[in-house]
């Protein structure tokens, strides 16, 4: 059957030539390939020592955001579990108890909320859903581990602390969001 | 029989059929119904969103209403011609009700255990404003205890009636109503007394909204991550006919059964709503029918149905 793509190379039987038996020229091709490579521009970096340079809109690890006043915007709504399209978030809801306003905003509030960053795909579909201002990818890179236990992110790896220097700053994906401009 | 024409499309009815009766017998472009409940006898006409057209008011006299009219309270005549959404004047009128509806309303649908199932959540995406243009302070309300399975949030009413209605229809004694007028009324106890009757919770089912809620189900789960599944057992007091909405194995609340239009089929008692939550006391019929683009079947992969290949293979 003739090939889609002409690419295929038609493959022969042909006795080796002298030089080609001895097998000696190839080598030192690929030597010479080899040895050339030893002079190019690394391709990696050693990283966490260096760090590559990012977009301003780059999506890496999520923050829960906190307020002007420092409560807890979540409201464990579910909308970015609904829409995560690897299923990576699960959370569960409570009531906020009496003397608890100045920890979460609204009455209802996330008790835990996990996201599993082996599913997630950091497509920031969770962002766009969120009604509440609360779910942000930031321009950190989600920390590797040697458990795959360790990759379900809980709650105090996700919210920003409450001085006002542990904040997250988000502003310009906020900005990307609301345009609608990913 | 009288003939009626909604949309361009011909129906024949019984005499005193309303229009929005007609309509949802013809099954498309159905005009919404906020407080209207063919359950509950002298629903209807209070909220407005099922504002329709009348461009010819029967053979006899073909002159058009000179107002729209609620398609709820009118009945049909022969030969009447109605226009719905295929009227620019009827859509327009229709935003502004639900514009007025939002007035007072929360919109705290993050919180709200309604969000998913709610009627005015439906309604103003399909003709809401994104914006309220009312300047003043909402009114707000204390939560309210109805007894200890049922809340009410004040805050979100629209004041539909239906709730009073259930309570005057289903049981022998009414024990609330709704205080005041106007747009400080309120849905009350008689001095915030217990409402304990058997079918005291089929209110949280006729609710349009989320202003009486499932106290047993508060902040549970949200409705979409819950799976519902149709279930009856032998009950002494009501049909026993219920759809039960799982999370994973577990029973999360009992709820009756409702039709395409929202309503419940059939009202069920307090012991089977509240007090049955185990799948042993119940004999589980199958998945309860989810509208394909509700938000209640995101996510959920499995048909709810056998695929023509297998049941050729169950056949055989």
């Amino acid at each position: 059957m003739q090939s889609l793509t002409n690419r295929s190379k038609v493959v022969s039987n042909k006795h080796l030539s002298l030089a080609e038996r001895l097998y000696l020229p190839a080598i030192f091709g690929g030597l010479r390939i080899t040895f050339k490579h030893m002079f190019k521009k690394k391709a990696t970096i050693s990283y966490p020592e260096e760090q590559r340079d990012h977009g301003r809109l780059y999506r890496g690890q999520h923050v829960l955001k906190r307020d002007e006043q420092g409560r807890e915007n979540c409201t464990a709504c579910g909308l970015c579990a609904v829409a995560c399209p690897a299923e990576a978030i699960t959370m569960v809801a409570g009531e906020r108890k009496k003397g608890e306003e100045h920890l979460y905003r609204e009455e209802k509030y996330a008790i835990e909320y996990n996201i599993n960053m082996l599913r997630c795909i950091f497509c920031g579909l969770c962002e766009e859903a969120c009604p509440k201002d609360a779910i942000y990818l930031t321009d950190r890179i989600a920390e590797s581990n040697y458990q795959r236990g360790q990759f379900i992110f809980t709650k105090d790896k996700l919210v920003e602390g409450i001085d006002k220097s542990d904040r997250i700053d988000v502003s310009d994906r906020r900005k990307a969001v609301r345009k609608g401009a990913m | 029989m009288p003939k009626v024409t909604i949309d361009d499309i011909t129906i024949e009815v019984p005499a005193g059929t309303t229009i929005l009766e007609a309509a949802r017998q013809i099954g498309v472009n159905v005009p919404p119904a906020m407080c209207y409940y063919s359950k509950l006898k002298g629903s209807g006409g209070k909220c407005r969103v099922c504002l329709v057209k009348v461009t010819k008011g029967s053979d006899k006299d073909p002159r058009p209403m000179p107002k729209l009219v609620a398609s709820c309270r009118t009945t049909v005549m022969d030969g009447m011609e109605v226009r719905n959404v295929t009227s620019p004047e009827v859509i327009e009128a229709r935003r502004g009700v639900v514009e007025f509806l939002l007035v007072n309303h929360p919109l705290d649908c993050p919180i709200c255990d309604q969000a998913g199932e709610c009627h005015l959540q439906d309604l103003s995406y399909d003709h809401g404003l994104s914006k309220s243009r009312y300047d003043f302070e909402r009114r707000t309300f204390e939560r309210i205890d109805i007894g200890d399975k049922i809340q009410l949030h004040m805050n979100r009413c629209i004041l539909c009636y239906r709730c009073t209605q259930v309570a005057e229809q289903l049981t022998p004694e009414r024990k609330h109503g709704v205080l005041y007028r106007g747009e400080v009324s309120e849905i009350s106890t008689f001095i915030a007394t217990a409402v304990d009757n058997e079918f005291s919770g089929n209110m949280i089912d006729v609710c349009p909204v989320g202003a009486l809620t499932d106290k047993t189900f508060r902040f549970k789960s949200r409705v979409w991550f819950t799976k519902p599944m149709y279930a009856h057992r032998n009950c002494p007091t009501c049909s026993g006919k219920v759809a039960l909405w799982y999370q994973g194995e577990e029973v999360l609340r009992v709820t009756s059964r409702k039709d395409k239009w929202g309503e419940s089929e059939g009202f069920i008692c307090n012991e089977c709503r509240f007090d049955k939550k185990n799948t042993s006391d119940w004999t589980i019929e199958g998945p309860a029918p989810v509208d394909r683009h509700s938000v209640i079947s995101q996510n959920h992969y499995e048909l709810p149905y056998e695929l023509p290949v297998n049941q050729k293979k169950l056949s055989n």
